[in-house]
């Protein structure tokens, strides 16, 4: 079957299903099971209006307990455990943990993703930050607004390609195609340099697709944030002789630091899963490993689903006290 | 910030400067882009794609026609012609007959050549060839010249990658099945979420604010871990890899969100509107379709922009959920990372190809902007 037709009857069979489902379910509830008829009237409708939030809650509750929790529980056991040869597996402790620690690159990659950490979501949000103040009141800042905000539609594959432009080297003595390397032969650079390949430093060529993606995510929510800051209190440091960098530093920037640790976090977790990039750009040679490339590499190189779920773990475990975090202030903020 | 700097003009400007500074840094990599996909593969690689925009000044090797086109004319051999083989508004400043002296003559000089002819070039690269004696060789003489050319761009990469390329330069395919793959991904998952956000939200019944909670922490969970369980799953219940595949893998990665979304937006509805329609009789079905949906509209629209962005744009869930071995459902992202791999140094491909999967997207981001910042706003957990 041509896969735009299956594409089609997926999208019926999946609304109509779904529609189908959630009529049908009500009215089966409400004429059958507990039929608001009878002498049993009130208890009925009580009961099937206590019914009813799980029915419109079940398809959802259904695939996100077998696509993200179940995966969960499932990869801490297949963590455990080590595949035998011709099917099955045996429980082995912490062994493929063990074997991962031991592992060079699985430290590399852990210290990049720190570093990664450090810079990605600081310049992300010190940018945007930057762009959001400078933009703010301009006659035409909503234009250059959208214009940083563009990368956030592009693609990290997409991204990459754009930046293996940027960053393009050519054989000394011919004219230099990638900006970076026309710009440094500029400024009297003597030997172009090919930026992906430097230890250390590519790390930075690479941290810097991602801040220009996410800086424009930054830039809109810091920007709505400073617009709700009350107008009172910026006159108030006017009239007080407050300068613009105080009035910055001192007025504004303390209001929104709620708004600020939003975006921190935020772009910690894209950071935290950071793949794409490093996959398309480098593939995590010449010391640029990241720990969710190292688990691609495992899981599907070498196939070894122990230290990939290993290292799958790890990840989620640097998530964790963000997500309890999060988890903590939405119920603070429910009550 | 506006009523101090108002005071100061300088501060204006410096102001306005920085902005243009910043927007023009964001824009340039994705400009570069842009113009190079519109260049040859020959341009792209002899000079810097700014330069693309303005006329350049080149040195290039021609030469005039063989002298077996030669004619007589009265008691000279001629060869006329013009150097540049299509026609270009180019214009020659200096040439030469001799490598080490390229800026020899100016345009409209004559140049006796060694074996006596002589040989005149005009600024358009018209030439006239003459001898006394007739020409002999199989090639013709060369020409060395300086020449402004003027912006030239070509339509002929984008020919190439959809219409007329090999196997692996072709995305016209990929291009489809990431449509395939996009459309049900962005479509399934807001249905079944809008049914789940208005019970979270409108609703009574114990253990709501739990799975509110739980809901927020499943947020956040990278999906790298899924990829294992999930692929085994598939397996098991014999769906393997494929569409339904990867579009059941989007539909479960995008509920949190969607659900999150969605309820913090129906949670804003105003409470009269529901118990009347409560009063008048009106059942939760009847509610949520007649009243809470259509309401909802911005809040849906938002989501769909955000799960259509990151299906279209994803990598990896595509890569381990859907492609296959024989690579027929390949989607763009897998096939620009393929490119980078093979055709590294081919950047009219590469660049026509990644803009040919960026410009989608794009479009969807300029027209819908609104509500996606809309929905940014309401989805960053506070």
């Amino acid at each position: 079957m041509h896969p735009a037709i299956q594409g089609l009857l997926t999208i019926a069979f999946g609304v109509g299903g779904c529609v189908g489902y959630f009529y049908l379910s009500n009215i089966i509830l409400d004429t059958f099971i507990f039929p608001a008829r009878g002498k049993d009237i009130a208890k009925n409708i009580r009961r099937a209006n206590m019914v009813r939030p799980w029915l419109f809650l079940l398809p959802a509750l259904l695939a996100l307990g077998l696509y993200l929790a179940y995966p969960v529980v499932e990869t801490m056991r297949l963590s455990l455990t080590e595949r035998v040869p011709g099917g099955g597996s045996e429980f082995v402790g912490l062994e493929n943990y063990k074997q991962m620690l031991a592992e060079a690159k699985f430290w590399e990659a852990l210290q990049n993703n720190f570093l990664w950490l450090l810079v990605v979501p600081a310049a992300s949000t010190a940018f945007g930050l930057l762009a959001a103040q400078l933009t703010d009141r301009l006659a035409w800042g909503n234009i250059a607004k959208s214009l940083i905000f563009m990368p956030m539609a592009i693609s990290f594959v997409g991204a990459a390609v754009i930046w293996k432009l940027v960053y393009d080297a050519r054989p000394p003595g011919t004219e230099q195609i990638g900006i970076l390397n026309a710009v440094y032969i500029w400024l009297g650079g003597v030997e172009p340099q090919q930026w992906l390949t430097i230890p250390f430093w590519n790390n930075f060529f690479l941290m810097m697709v991602l801040v220009w993606i996410q800086t424009g995510f930054a830039m809109v929510i810091l920007s709505a944030a400073l617009r709700g800051i009350p107008e009172e209190t910026v006159e108030a440091a006017i009239v007080d002789g407050a300068g613009p960098f105080q009035i910055f530093f001192k007025i504004k920037v303390p209001q929104i630091m709620g708004t600020i640790v939003v975006v921190w976090t935020t772009i910690t977790i894209v950071v935290l899963k950071v793949f794409d990039i490093v996959f398309a750009l480098t593939n995590g040679q010449w010391e640029t490993q990241v720990l969710a490339n190292y688990m691609y590499d495992k899981l599907f190189r070498a196939n070894d689903w122990g230290v990939g779920s290993a290292s799958a773990m790890v990840i989620m475990l640097l998530v964790m006290p963000i997500l309890v975090w999060n988890v903590y202030n939405a119920r603070r903020e429910m009550r | 910030m506006s009523a101090i700097a108002g005071q100061k003009p300088g501060l204006i400007w410096a102001l306005r400067l920085s902005v243009v500074v910043l927007v023009g840094l964001w824009l340039f990599p994705t400009l570069g882009l842009l113009v190079s996909s519109f260049r040859t593969g020959d341009q792209i690689a002899t000079s810097g794609w700014w330069k693309a925009l303005f006329p350049t000044e080149q040195n290039q090797t021609l030469r005039t026609a063989a002298p077996d086109t030669q004619a007589q004319v009265g008691d000279l051999w001629v060869i006329e012609g013009n150097l540049f083989e299509e026609a270009t508004s180019a214009e020659i400043s200096v040439w030469g007959t001799n490598a080490r002296e390229i800026d020899a003559y100016v345009a409209g000089d004559t140049a006796t050549l060694r074996g006596g002819e002589e040989l005149t070039v005009a600024a358009d690269g018209s030439y006239r060839l003459t001898s006394a004696s007739q020409m002999e060789g199989r090639r013709g003489a060369r020409v060395f010249v300086t020449a402004v050319v003027p912006p030239e761009f070509t339509v002929e990469n984008y020919e190439t990658i959809l219409i007329s390329g090999g196997s692996t330069d072709n995305m016209a395919r990929a291009f489809f099945n990431t449509l395939t793959v996009t459309i049900p991904a962005t479509i399934i998952p807001i249905l079944v979420a809008a049914f789940a956000a208005y019970a979270l939200a409108w609703m009574e019944f114990p253990g709501r604010a739990l799975l509110i909670a739980a809901i927020v922490g499943l947020l956040v969970v990278p999906l790298q871990l899924a990829l294992i369980p999930l692929l085994k799953f598939h397996n098991e219940i014999g769906i393997g890899k494929g569409y339904v595949g990867v579009w059941m893998a989007h539909t479960g990665f995008g509920l949190p969100l969607a659900i999150y979304l969605l309820r913090n937006y129906m949670v804003g509805i105003p409470r009269d509107i529901i118990e009347n329609a409560r009063v008048d009789g009106a059942t939760d079905f009847q509610i949520f379709t007649r009243i809470i949906l259509p309401l909802s509209f911005p809040a849906l629209a938002s989501f769909a922009i955000f799960q259509f962005l990151w299906t279209w744009n994803d990598l990896l869930v595509a890569m381990v959920f859907l492609i296959d071995a024989t690579g027929e459902t390949t989607v763009m992202t897998k096939q620009i990372v393929e490119l980078l791999g093979t055709r590294g140094g081919n950047w009219e491909i590469l660049a026509t190809s990644a803009f040919v999967s960026i410009a989608v997207p794009l479009g969807v981001f300029f027209a819908m902007q609104k509500y996606l910042v809309r929905g940014l706003l309401a989805g960053s957990v506070k």
